[in-house]
């Protein structure tokens, strides 16, 4: 074809999910030797994209040209026959194998149907002396550091000629000295030619590294530009760029005297360090990027995870809290952000997850107390307009939104105190989104307490009272008044 | 839509059902009535052929139906008058030389009650030839009936009681797998446990002359010790998160070992008659003691998992443990029962089976965790977890039971057996997979 053909086209990209519609036609494309910043809020499409890309998902509309040249994107296979590597968050590595092992793992070298172990050693010691870095061949990869497990990904990236590496978040586990070897070798990539996709929250790393910038929202294009021609506001704006909209109840908050106190929570480089108050009638939003901390902060709270050191406290007393159990018996109750596989018992009926956090109450004598069971579910069923065809209904079956009402059942049968939502509307249509703004409301006019982890700004500002914005594990701004926040405000303390 | 529910939850049943039908289809045959029931009918019989008081004699063979039999007709004709002119017990000769007896005396016979073995006996065969004096005599034997082998009482009884020790291990191990576990140390534990209660009788207990709450204590600590072996594997499970699969594994070693070296490689036997109690004594509408009691701790077993706060933990630990946990179940606490009961009931299995064999040794057991697994898989229950009957398993049981009987009756090699059983386990499993996937 036509030699000034780019090297990938990707052009109407559509995918949808079950009731989300993730890709609306996105166009995209890459040069030999450029490196570009794909960028955009949670949710936004980027790792969709890169999945129609790596071949784990099949876009349902939609073109994928490589040098001019339509290229089917059925499978992993097909994108790699394309020269497409995806390096993903978490590695793709098989950790008791050698990095040798790993490189050459479903193409090994044979003589005679026996692996060809010093041809594959030879290649191996190439490859990445053509990255200018040493690596112990001999080693387990389990054994590498994550930076050197990057590397060794890479390396499996160029053993079958890829000439298109896309990098999920490749800084996110990196030390700044690391992230600078890091970029050493893509320059290095981009000097022999190969496009490089750089998806990263980072606009430090974006600026220092990429040629050009592209910014996805609501799985659309809505900005491209060459780096060199972009501030970091510009930025942000792109991102965010969306009014707010007349989606949130109005509530006035009548915030009372503190309630839950957390104090110099610790726990590795998850969270370091978080202390925050949250009140009697408050909603405070805790919100941050991907992997800021959030969920790790709240899963200590609720003794989930165990906590290295910092104090919980509830009215003012110090709670013991070692398990779960302590947790919600002290009044808490916790909505993970995973329904599927924190929040339900998908193989089980609806009855029989409702019940779990409140057999101790339902029970006598170690009976469950069925009728009374029956009976509290049915109204619950009511209030909160669950769509089931009877209790006994799997909750593996219900819809996203529906499964969500019964995981909120389940605590507000339980009467917590304090309640914690992590992306309570995540996947959710419209509709449900707003009946459960609603309960939220309800509930803090009822006198309880809302922690809620949120990545999407818009319902961060139209529900909070207070946002708490995280960064790498760290407290790393408070914006005491939320009504009066911007969308830029609470990115620039995100991206910290 | 109720009757696929029906069927999904009864569908085992329904198999089982159809595996009983066949049988009974296969073992249609020539029944003899025997003992007293027999001897009801020959005695109506005698009755209405001859009148008041008829001369009888009657000739059985040294069987203990038989004698049961003869004391039925004597009583029976007794009360109606009639005259025993002798009865003869043992064989052919006994009755030849009772018969030569009578024509010495000059008595007269007007009937000769026996058993249709007996009846078919040639000492019969020409009684005019031989002996003339004796008048006329009719040999009168209850009329045959048709009707399957497999379905006679005897023979269903005897199943439930074969399989009463399986099936009551396969309570704990349902529960085991329910949380998403496995046990493999039930049949070195059910070893380990007739060897320990056998030998605490012999060398605590008195021996042969010990007491029956000498013997209770003994099979209490041998059933303790096993629920403490399962406590063991419990904690290693859940606080070093070892795989189910390897500890129970260990512990099946580890058990089998202990229950050899604490026999010493003999069976020990030295224990009281009365010890047979449990395991062969039938005491409530003549089911088997042994049967009593699986059906007691399966209906227990049935309420637990069905009705209290610990079988919902239960299912729920082997649904999604995660999630159970963060809803504020006791994950390891209810892990801990499950092992713990897992091992008290593989103890109670041994007790039983050395009360059934009155012996206890080390070789029993052996590969029980496996067909207890099939009992467990046929009645249903998923070994990835969070699903399953407490009933299925008891089906399941039945299952196996029934087609091993079966196949005994209708005289299947036992090589053929196993592999029939290994097929019936996997159509079984592969049923559920199909209905699942639906």
């Amino acid at each position: 074809m036509s030699e000034s053909a780019p090297l990938l086209t990707m052009r109407g990209i559509v995918k949808s999910f079950p009731g989300v519609k993730a890709l609306r036609g996105v166009d995209f494309t890459l040069g030999a030797g450029e490196v570009v910043a794909l960028m955009g809020e949670n949710g936004a499409g980027k790792s969709t994209l890169m999945k129609v890309l790596g071949g784990a998902h099949q876009a349902d509309e939609g073109l994928i040209a490589i040098d001019g040249r339509a290229t089917p994107f059925h499978s992993p296979q097909d994108s790699r026959h394309a020269g497409v590597a995806v390096i993903y968050q978490e590695f793709n590595l098989v950790p008791g194998l050698t990095a040798t092992e790993n490189i050459f793992l479903g193409q090994e070298e044979t003589r005679a149907g026996f692996i060809a172990q010093a041809p594959e050693r030879a290649r191996a010691t190439a490859l990445f002396q053509r990255l200018g870095v040493e690596i112990d061949l001999d080693l387990p990869c389990r054994r590498l550091t994550t930076a050197q497990q990057q590397l060794v990904e890479i390396a499996k990236a160029l053993a079958f000629d890829a000439r298109i590496i896309v990098m999920d978040e490749p800084s996110a586990a990196l030390t700044s000295h690391e992230v600078e070897r890091l970029f050493v070798i893509i320059r290095e990539l981009k000097r022999q030619g190969i496009g490089v996709i750089y998806v990263s929250h980072r606009l430090d790393e974006i600026f220092a590294i990429t040629d050009r910038v592209v910014v996805l929202r609501d799985g659309i294009n809505v900005g491209e530009r060459p780096t060199n021609q972009i501030t970091r506001n510009e930025m942000i704006e792109m991102m965010v760029g969306r009014e707010l909209k007349d989606e949130f109840p109005t509530r006035t908050s009548a915030v009372g005297p503190p309630r839950l106190e957390v104090s110099h929570l610790t726990r590795g480089r998850a969270v370091q360090d978080v202390s925050f108050t949250v009140h009697r009638g408050e909603i405070l939003a805790l919100t941050g990027l991907v992997g800021a901390g959030r969920t790790e902060t709240v899963r200590l709270i609720f003794g989930a995870d165990r906590r290295e050191s910092g104090e919980i406290r509830l009215d003012g007393k110090l709670l013991a809290i070692n398990s779960p159990r302590d947790a919600i018996q002290a009044g808490l109750g916790l909505l993970t952000e995973d329904r599927k596989l924190q929040g339900l018992v998908l193989g089980h009926s609806v009855r029989e997850n409702f019940g779990l956090p409140n057999l101790e109450r339902l029970s006598r004598r170690g009976f469950v107390q069925l009728t009374q069971e029956r009976e509290e579910l049915a109204g619950y069923i009511a209030q909160l307009k669950i769509k089931v065809s009877d209790q006994e209904q799997r909750a593996g079956n219900l819809s996203g939104g529906n499964q969500q009402k019964v995981v909120l059942a389940k605590w507000l049968a339980r009467n917590s105190e304090v309640l914690i939502f992590d992306e309570p509307t995540r996947g959710i249509d419209v509709g449900a989104k707003f009946e459960i703004y609603l309960l939220m409301n309800a509930l803090v006019a009822a006198g309880k307490s809302i922690v809620m982890i949120s990545s999407e700004l818009p319902e961060v500002l139209g529900m909070a009272d207070r946002i708490l914005v995280m960064h790498e594990g760290r407290v790393t701004g408070e914006i005491a008044d939320a009504r009066q926040a911007t969308q830029e405000q609470v990115m620039s303390l995100a991206h910290a | 839509m109720k009757i696929t529910r029906l069927l999904t939850d009864y569908g085992m049943l329904i198999v089982l059902g159809l595996l009983c039908a066949f049988f009974s289809v296969t073992t249609y045959s020539d029944q003899s009535p025997k003992g007293a029931a027999a001897a009801q009918e020959v005695a109506a019989a005698i009755g209405q052929q001859f009148g008041r008081t008829p001369r009888v004699l009657i000739a059985v063979s040294d069987q203990p139906d038989d004698a049961a039999f003869a004391a039925g007709i004597a009583s029976a004709l007794g009360a109606n008058g009639a005259h025993i002119v002798a009865t003869a017990k043992g064989g052919p000769k006994e009755a030849r030389d009772a018969l030569v007896k009578i024509a010495a005396t000059g008595g007269k016979i007007d009937a000769i009650a026996c058993t249709q073995a007996a009846g078919a006996w040639l000492v019969f065969a020409d009684l005019k030839a031989d002996f003339p004096s004796l008048g006329d005599p009719h040999v009168i034997t209850p009329p045959s009936y048709r009707w399957p082998n497999f379905l006679k009482s005897e023979n269903l009884l005897n199943i439930a009681n074969q399989i009463a020790v399986i099936a009551i291990v396969a309570i704990g191990i349902t529960m085991v797998i329910i949380t998403g576990g496995i046990d493999l140390s039930v049949g070195s534990l059910l070893a380990l446990s007739a060897v320990l209660a056998t030998r605490f009788i012999r060398d605590y207990a008195g021996g042969m002359e010990a007491s029956i709450g000498g013997m209770l204590l003994a099979c209490i600590a041998a059933i303790i010790a096993c629920g403490l072996v399962g406590a063991f594997s419990g904690a290693m499970i859940t606080r070093f998160t070892i795989p189910p699969f390897i500890v129970t594994l260990a512990m099946m070693l580890v058990g089998s070992g202990l229950a050899y070296t604490l026999a010493k490689g003999e069976a020990i036997y030295q224990i009281p008659d009365s010890f047979v109690w449990l395991g062969r004594g039938a005491d409530a509408f003549s089911l088997p003691n042994a049967v009593v009691l699986m059906l007691v701790l399966y209906a227990l077993a049935h309420v637990l998992m069905s009705r209290t706060k610990l079988g919902r933990y239960l299912y729920a630990v082997g649904g999604n443990s995660e999630s159970a946990r963060l809803s504020g179940v006791p994950v390891k606490r209810v892990l801990m029962f499950a092992y713990i009961a897992s091992g008290l009931l593989a103890g109670l299995g041994g007790v039983i089976m050395a009360s059934q064999l009155k012996s206890g040794s080390a070789t029993y057991g052996n590969m029980y965790e496996l067909f207890v697994i099939a009992a467990v898989v046929v009645g249903g229950t998923s070994l990835s977890g969070g699903e399953g009957k407490m009933l299925g398993t008891l089906t399941g049981a039945f299952t196996i039971a029934v087609i091993q009987n079966g196949m005994n009756l209708t005289n299947v090699e036992s090589y053929t057996q196993k592999v029939v059983l290994g097929l019936v386990i996997l159509g079984a499993v592969l049923l559920d997979k199909i209905r699942q996937t639906r």
